[in-house]
């Protein structure tokens, strides 16, 4: 879906824990998450905690969709 | 002495009823021949006889799947059959995946030969083409005149033991088992000849097809992210109690659509997830743990992003097959494109 | 150029007091033969078996795999750089012992060598269990370490091969096949309407056992470069013994090389043969990825249509072929690769280490990793305990009850080569 967005000139970040298969298969900015069953949460924090986590992240996911790449770019927020 | 098989089908080809009555429970016909059994046993003649149909209804099926192989692998080890024959479900999408549910089960239980068949965009065919033979069949119901004399075919060959050709022979969808075979030319020769084509702009057919990941050129990088309109999407399966648009736990058909206008934050209360693949604790407790809205919504404040699209797009990544995760995909592109959105998180499980 | 292939159809290979040939019958001297190849004096002992086509004989391990040719007109001799001095090859006339093949074996160098059967389920998987065959087997003196150990074979072998041919001297054979290339430069001029295609050769430069030599260079740092195709008829490219049994390249492989003569039989028929460009497969990514641009370069310069690529080896030689597809596709040039997979046992895994888009057009050449039983055979040439450790063989591969050996057929000699040279492929069930 990720490919489908870009290709219809929509810059997507994939958050998603497995990177090698997001590489494979293609996406070009690639958000390692939490954990799969979680992707921006994490349970073994606070609440407070968990919101500082995700807003941490998704500052680092709209980095992403603000940087010019050529190719498949992995963006570390953690 | 003839071969004994059994004969799986839907309510619908039983003539119990359409969409109304798919909650049908299993029922057990023995020495009764319905609906497309009648095509069969006239072309099995004496070879092969069905000495029972058993008959469900799909969404029974869908939604007591566990119930449902109980009972019927309990009358097929009553019965003892020679081989289970299901279908054909051509396109029907929940047929299809009771089809192939119920011949990989009994395949492994009581390991007898088992064949259905199906349209090759049925779900059924991508979850269980590597273990059931399943044969091609056209869209709709009005193929069965040939698919009738495919299956009896093939079946009569399963259970004579006879030595099974390739896909393109016998009709099956490939298993995904490459095979040695000898041929007539060395492959150098082959190799010269399928160039020459190529150079000619002829067809031709690659001996060794390469696994596909086509690769999309990145999309040029958001300008201007403080006043831009941002989309969350998720494959997660995050959508609203009840979950209305019924989107499936595997192999989503679908995607949903939801309005999140003035919503700051994902309450368990109010949304749910429906993905079947991963432990869905964590997401009920807090949705936002898949689909992060309460810390984009901050953000929003913050003025880091422009806004948010009042809209969230949903689906269910498990087992979804590639081809339909990328109609979804371009759906939701156009429909983004519409609303002047210009940048994507999509989140995944 | 031209090169005129002078064919004798052996039946048979006898000892006898004197070599000699005649109608069909290679006679060795064991004694004439020992003695000229031990004026290599890295060679302790050497004695010689006959294996035939249709025998319960089982030869293992092979190393090299040699057709017996001897050039009789023109410049130089059979493997330059080894047999002939290092002048160039490819012209006049050149003696072939058809149906005939000398295997080189005895103690074991390393894991590359294979299986040959005479008869039964193996003798399908290769071309050699239908031929006459002169097994030299060589020992070495005491103390030789690898590398000379595989070297003094390797050279063994092609001498024998050349001795065996040069019998023939003098005599007519019995069929004659001759190839003509024009001067590159001219090809245009020639065959305006038909397709100029090139032909990417790609040889295995990886080390022990997996080397190759050309005009007597080992391969190994050389830039790709443009070679006539009669060049290799002659045994230009010899084999260093590389990779599994089941795709190395032997060196009777590359004088026969399939590409190469169907590529000739049909230059000016529905193709143009524009040249041969060789190019190695090196183990490391700069080397490979200069030695695609390079090659890829050289058959821009030639003005090819289109490219065949053919493969030695697997694994990350597949990076070479895919870096020689991409760039060549790249360039407008279009490609056909010859290949082989590897798709385990149950041919269910993806086969290849490496893949790309531009590869729409790919032969496969079988699944190295079939798994096969190989019924017992009432002589073993060379010893049997080695399909213990060669390539596609296992610790368990041999039957203790009933004497079988139990093998992928990667472990069978030629059994998948990617020059296309035996007959099989891999289909989808």
């Amino acid at each position: 879906m990720v490919k489908a967005l870009e290709k219809y000139g929509i810059p997507t970040v994939h958050v998603c824990s497995i990177i090698p298969i997001s590489q494979t298969v293609g996406a070009n900015r690639i958000l390692p998450s939490v954990a799969i069953p979680h992707p921006t949460g994490n349970p073994s924090l606070t609440h407070e905690e968990e919101l500082a986590l995700r807003k941490k992240m998704m500052n680092k996911a709209l980095e992403a969709l603000s940087q010019k790449i050529d190719d498949q770019t992995v963006f570390k927020a953690l | 002495m003839a071969k004994r098989v059994v004969h799986y089908i839907n309510q619908f080809y039983a003539g119990i009823g359409g969409e109304e009555k798919a909650d049908q429970t299993p029922i057990l016909k023995k020495g009764e021949v319905v609906g497309p059994g009648q095509a069969l046993q006239a072309l099995w003649k004496d070879d092969v006889e069905i000495i029972a149909t058993i008959v469900c209804g799909d969404s029974y099926f869908a939604d007591n799947q566990d119930a449902a192989l109980a009972t019927i692998l309990g009358w097929m080890e009553e019965l003892k059959p020679d081989a289970l024959v299901a279908g054909p479900a051509f396109n029907a999408g929940r047929y299809g995946l009771a089809c192939g549910t119920l011949c990989d089960a009994v395949a492994a239980k009581l390991q007898i030969p088992v064949v259905t068949a199906m349209y090759k965009e049925n779900p059924g065919t991508e979850m269980f083409h590597k273990t059931v033979y399943i044969l091609e069949t056209g869209i709709s119901a009005t193929s069965m005149r040939q698919t009738a004399p495919k299956m009896a075919a093939f079946v009569k060959k399963l259970l004579a033991g006879e030595p099974i050709g390739f896909p393109e022979e016998e009709g099956y969808f490939p298993q995904g088992y490459r095979v040695n075979v000898f041929t007539e030319k060395n492959g150098a020769e082959r190799g010269v000849d399928l160039l020459l084509k190529k150079l000619k702009g002829e067809p031709f057919e690659t001996e060794l097809p390469m696994p596909v990941f086509d690769r999309v050129a990145p999309a040029p990088a958001i300008a201007d992210i403080q006043h831009a309109k941002i989309a969350l999407v998720t494959s997660g399966g995050i959508v609203p109690t009840g979950n209305p648009d019924r989107i499936e736990s595997a192999n989503a058909s679908k995607f949903g659509k939801y309005d999140i206008s003035g919503v700051e934050d994902l309450t368990g209360e109010q949304f749910i997830t429906v993905h079947g693949g991963y432990d869905p604790v964590y997401a009920l407790e807090d949705p936002d743990r898949v689909l992060p809205l309460d810390a984009v919504r901050e953000l929003e404040k913050e003025g880091k992003i422009g806004s948010l699209f009042n809209y969230f797009y949903a689906t269910v990544g498990n087992t979804t097959a590639v081809s339909r995760a990328e109609k979804y995909g371009e759906a939701i592109a156009q429909d983004m494109l519409k609303n002047g959105v210009q940048g994507a998180i999509l989140t995944s499980t | 150029m031209q090169l005129t292939l002078g064919k004798f159809f052996v039946k048979d290979i006898q000892f006898a007091d004197q070599s000699s040939y005649k109608d069909g019958v290679v006679y060795v001297s064991k004694k004439e033969l020992a003695a000229y190849l031990m004026e290599d004096d890295t060679i302790k002992a050497v004695d010689f078996d006959i294996a035939r086509p249709g025998e319960s004989v089982r030869i293992v391990p092979v190393k090299d795999i040699i057709q017996p040719r001897y050039k009789v007109e023109g410049p130089g001799q059979v493997f330059p750089g080894f047999v002939g001095d290092v002048e160039t090859v490819g012209e006049g006339v050149t003696h072939v012992l058809e149906d005939c093949c000398v295997a080189t074996s005895g103690h074991i160098v390393a894991f590359q060598e294979g299986i040959i059967d005479m008869s039964g389920l193996g003798a399908q998987y290769n071309s050699f269990s239908k031929m006459c065959i002169l097994v030299p087997l060589i020992e070495p003196v005491e103390g030789l370490g690898k590398h000379n150990h595989e070297a003094t074979v390797r050279v063994a072998g092609l001498k024998t091969a050349a001795y065996l041919a040069s019998l023939t001297k003098g005599q007519t054979p019995d069929e004659s096949e001759t190839f003509t290339v024009e001067p590159t430069t001219e090809l245009g001029k020639f065959h305006p309407d038909l397709p100029k295609i090139v032909y990417v050769y790609m040889i295995q430069t990886q080390g022990l056992m997996h080397d190759s030599y050309v005009y007597g260079l080992n391969g190994k740092g050389m830039v790709s470069t443009i070679v006539s195709p009669l060049e290799i008829l002659d045994g230009a490219v010899v084999s260093g013994n590389c990779a599994a049994p089941g795709h190395k390249n032997a060196t009777i492989h590359h004088q026969c090389n399939p590409v190469i003569l169907d590529m000739l039989r049909r230059h000016g028929k529905d193709l143009c043969f524009a040249g041969v460009i060789l190019t190695n497969e090196s183990a490391m990514l700069t080397d490979k990825k200069r030695g695609a641009y390079y090659a890829s370069n050289l058959a821009k310069l030639l003005g090819a249509d289109g490219a065949v690529i053919t493969e030695e080896g697997g694994g990350n030689p597949e990076t070479d072929l895919m870096l020689n597809c991409k760039h060549l596709e790249n360039k407008g040039i279009k490609t056909v690769l010859i290949t082989d997979e590897y798709a385990g046992r149950d041919g269910a895994s993806q086969g290849l280490a490496d893949v790309t888009a531009e590869a729409d057009c790919v032969v496969t050449n079988g699944n190295g990793n079939q798994f096969v039983r190989l019924p017992k055979m009432d002589e073993v040439i060379g010893d049997l305990e080695t399909v213990k450790v060669i390539t596609g063989g296992s610790s368990t591969a041999i039957d203790e009850k009933d004497g079988s050996v139990s093998v992928e057929i990667a472990a069978i000699m030629g059994s998948c080569c990617e020059l296309g040279y035996e007959k099989m492929t891999t289909k989808l069930r």
